[in-house]
């Protein structure tokens, strides 16, 4: 009894201190598991890209205009665009710097993100490589990015 | 008791045929359905033509999937990798009739400007089955 009350113990702290870990500032609400229809219509073309960097509102916007997606159909069926829709905009970003909606809902355009890469933070050019190929490609130097990983500790730069 | 069990077992058979989540068939019966809906045989000159060619807009269907898609793909905007089309490279490809309509509504979209017709798709079919190691 003893013990299994120890071993509930352990297993909150170890709950809460990753809880503590996904609110650091570099990983805000990324490290929740995304949910698996996301990733399988989303990631079918794209990074599956945190729910917590935009704001509810630009989630909105962005699941009631998937016949125009940045330039493609990616449009759905009623269901899934329902539940998905929930699903984002249940995890949306709120603390006070991703609550702005971005110009074009481009997680990209964001005071936040500018501000994160801008031209100290990340040589003139990096964004024209061919590796690199659009801000939007997050992979090509968060390479954790799809499992929630933008630790500034792991960022690799390709040539 | 073995009535009873054989009954239940027809009736999860029929159930399983009857879910809307279950779209199980074959590249050749999807053709077939594409060939009957246009009341025309499929060509599949014609489909690598349609295939490769721009309509009118900035992409064809090669630009995403490559002009022979017996190999990986890239995303013509993300750049994500996308899987050899021609089922023979990858056997996912046109088992799932709800996945097939999705991706040929949205890709026509963006290549014509509008849904493909029934003849268009058995065409494509046609020639991405003629594909052969």
């Amino acid at each position: 009894m003893i013990k299994s009350l120890k071993k509930q113990a352990a297993l909150a702290f170890l709950i809460a201190s990753s809880t503590l870990l996904s609110a650091h500032a570099d990983n805000a609400g990324t490290a929740i598991t995304p949910l698996p229809k996301y990733q399988q219509e989303c990631a079918a073309c794209h990074l599956a890209y945190p729910a917590g960097m935009l704001p509810a509102a630009s989630w909105t916007h962005l699941m009631g205009n998937l016949t125009k997606h940045y330039g493609t159909d990616a449009s759905l069926d009623e269901a899934s665009v329902r539940e998905i829709s929930g699903w984002l905009k249940a995890n949306a970003g709120t603390y006070k710097r991703v609550s702005e909606v971005p110009p074009q809902d481009r997680i990209t355009k964001s005071a936040w993100f500018l501000r994160k890469h801008r031209d100290g933070e990340v040589p003139a050019g990096v964004w024209a490589r061919a590796s690199v190929g659009s801000a939007s490609n997050c992979v090509a130097c968060h390479g954790g990015a799809a499992q929630g990983n933008f630790n500034e500790r792991d960022i690799k730069i390709p040539k | 008791m073995t009535r009873i069990a054989s009954l239940s077992l027809t009736l999860a058979a029929i159930m399983a045929l009857l879910s809307p989540t279950a779209h199980a068939i074959t590249p050749a019966e999807q053709l077939a359905a594409y060939s009957a809906q246009a009341g025309t045989p499929a060509q599949a000159a014609r489909g690598e033509q349609f295939f490769t060619t721009k309509h009118g807009k900035d992409w064809s269907c090669a630009s995403c999937h490559t002009a022979i898609p017996t190999v990986d793909g890239k995303h013509a905007s993300t750049g994500k990798l996308i899987s050899p089309m021609a089922p023979t490279f990858n056997p996912q490809r046109f088992t799932d009739t709800a996945k097939t309509e999705k991706w040929f509504r949205r890709n026509c979209n963006d290549v014509v400007g509008r849904e493909c017709s029934a003849a268009e798709k058995a065409d494509v079919l046609a020639w991405l089955l003629t594909l052969k190691r």
